[in-house]
């Protein structure tokens, strides 16, 4: 099955995002990272393990009405960093955006250590994970210094 | 500002710096030359887990120094009991202060602290984390004894895995170069994060668990307490405590210059019949606190420990 079909499955969209290449079955997960749930007013259109040629499989994620912004993307690159994001206005892709990560996660997950001083939820300063190696994914906490397993830090997403 | 959270905040220089200022202090150390470097300013001592060694030696430290200190006292009766945590008992603290001392349960807690504080942290211990003002009255200690820090042969034994000074100290050592061996048992080795941190960073690491085997030609051999608790069954605590406990016979083949080190508290790892050979260096190193963290007052205070002391008796 073409691309172009997988596309197809839902309608385009007038204004809004589209997330392409999400890791199959990781959709729901992404828009739980960016706080898109059934409280949100704006149509949200989610396809699940479509055929991809790049990847086997994937999921895409069409927001009508919203623009996601650099930095609620780059909350991804935990779950999909190699998705690909269209800004869309008036049918047209006005923009293209990739997922960026930076040099730190803030605010995106939790230590996975479970004496690490953030497993206090009442301490109110921000939770940091440092990345130091990309490929493969290596990330450390700021404070306790530990490496982080990234399977539990799936369950840690803030 | 920039406390000593981990051995990282100091480059080689700094510490060289700072254990050549420490030698300077020792008559003030002793109380032989009263020398009020610090007075009006004052260290809160904020140890949330019971200390003898570190506390009192940051007070002494300070009090020697001309200084002050106020406590955050028995945690049972602070406000930390009522639920504050740790980002409000700092901000507390830090208008209180000029510098903290500071011993935590949690790992990670002295960088959080140092992020929400003004005044610079040292860190006292934080979880199986950091214990860098331990690691500098070690080095001083090293140094004291082997005039150098270069390229020594150096034999960490006991509990690798729970004990912070080891961890701390085997990242410094590493920086100077040192040959590290790791004499643990199994269920106490070293973690493995640290080990490959540490062989990243070009040490040369060996890991054993025969202690004796391994003290012939060292230079330093470092004990540390084996904990019962961390043992499922007491037969294996026993077998595993047997193993790493050091008597003065076990010392006749080693090099004259050889130095016992441990952080204290000791239980049986190092038999008493060890106190009076040449080579123990356990009880100048508890005293070692109290120099080493005068000089690191100096140090993030920015305070100038002057090239030659003088001064009156006390």
């Amino acid at each position: 099955m073409s691309n172009e079909h997988s596309m197809r499955r839902v309608t385009a969209i007038r204004n809004g995002t589209v997330i392409d290449h999400i890791p199959s079955g990781q959709a729901m997960r992404v828009l739980e990272m960016l706080g898109i749930g059934g409280a949100t007013a704006v149509p949200v259109s989610l396809v699940m393990n479509v055929p991809s040629k790049k990847m086997g499989s994937k999921d895409i994620i069409k927001v009508e009405d919203r623009e996601l912004t650099q930095s609620e993307l780059d909350r991804l690159a935990l779950v999909a960093p190699d998705a690909r994001v269209a800004i869309i206005r008036a049918y047209s892709v006005a923009e293209k955006l990739s997922i960026n990560l930076g040099e730190e996660l803030v605010n995106v997950v939790r230590c996975t250590f479970s004496n690490c001083i953030t497993t206090n939820l009442r301490e109110p300063q921000s939770h940091r994970l440092k990345v130091v190696q990309r490929d493969p994914l290596q990330l450390r906490c700021h404070y306790c210094g530990r490496p982080q397993n990234l399977g539990e830090l799936a369950n840690n997403v803030l | 500002m920039t406390g000593l959270i981990t051995m990282d905040d100091l480059t080689n220089e700094q510490i060289l710096s700072i254990l050549d200022a420490a030698e300077r202090l020792l008559p003030v150390a002793r109380g032989e030359i009263y020398l009020p470097l610090l007075q009006g300013r004052i260290l809160g001592n904020l140890f949330f887990e019971p200390s003898t060694r570190t506390r009192m030696s940051f007070e002494t430290a300070m009090k020697r120094l001309g200084g002050d200190v106020v406590n955050l006292g028995d945690v049972k009766t602070s406000s930390v009991v009522k639920g504050e945590t740790l980002f409000d008992t700092i901000q507390m603290v830090d208008g209180y202060t000029d510098i903290i001392a500071m011993r935590h349960p949690r790992q990670g807690a002295a960088q959080y602290a140092q992020d929400a504080a003004r005044v610079p942290i040292l860190n006292g211990g934080d979880g199986a984390g950091h214990h860098p003002t331990q690691t500098m009255l070690d080095l001083f200690t090293i140094k004291q004894a082997h005039g150098r820090l270069e390229g020594l042969k150096v034999v960490l034994a006991g509990d690798l895995r729970y004990g912070r000074t080891v961890h701390s100290l085997s990242h410094a050592l590493t920086r100077f170069g040192c040959e590290l061996i790791f004499a643990s048992p199994d269920l106490l080795n070293m973690p493995e994060e640290i080990v490959s941190d540490l062989r990243s960073n070009g040490a040369n690491v060996v890991e054993t668990e025969d202690l004796y085997g391994s003290m012939a030609d060292a230079d330093v051999v470092y004990m540390t307490r084996i904990q019962k608790e961390r043992f499922a069954d007491e037969d294996e605590y026993a077998r595993c405590a047997g193993a790493y406990k050091l008597h003065a016979r076990h010392l006749s083949d080693v090099k004259q210059d050889m130095i016992v080190m441990h952080p204290l508290p000791r239980v049986d790892e190092v038999d008493p019949s060890v106190d009076n050979t040449r080579h123990a260096r356990y009880f100048e190193q508890a005293f070692n606190g109290v120099v080493a963290r005068m000089a690191l007052l100096c140090h993030l205070l920015g305070v100038t420990v002057p090239a030659k002391i003088e001064g009156g008796a006390l």
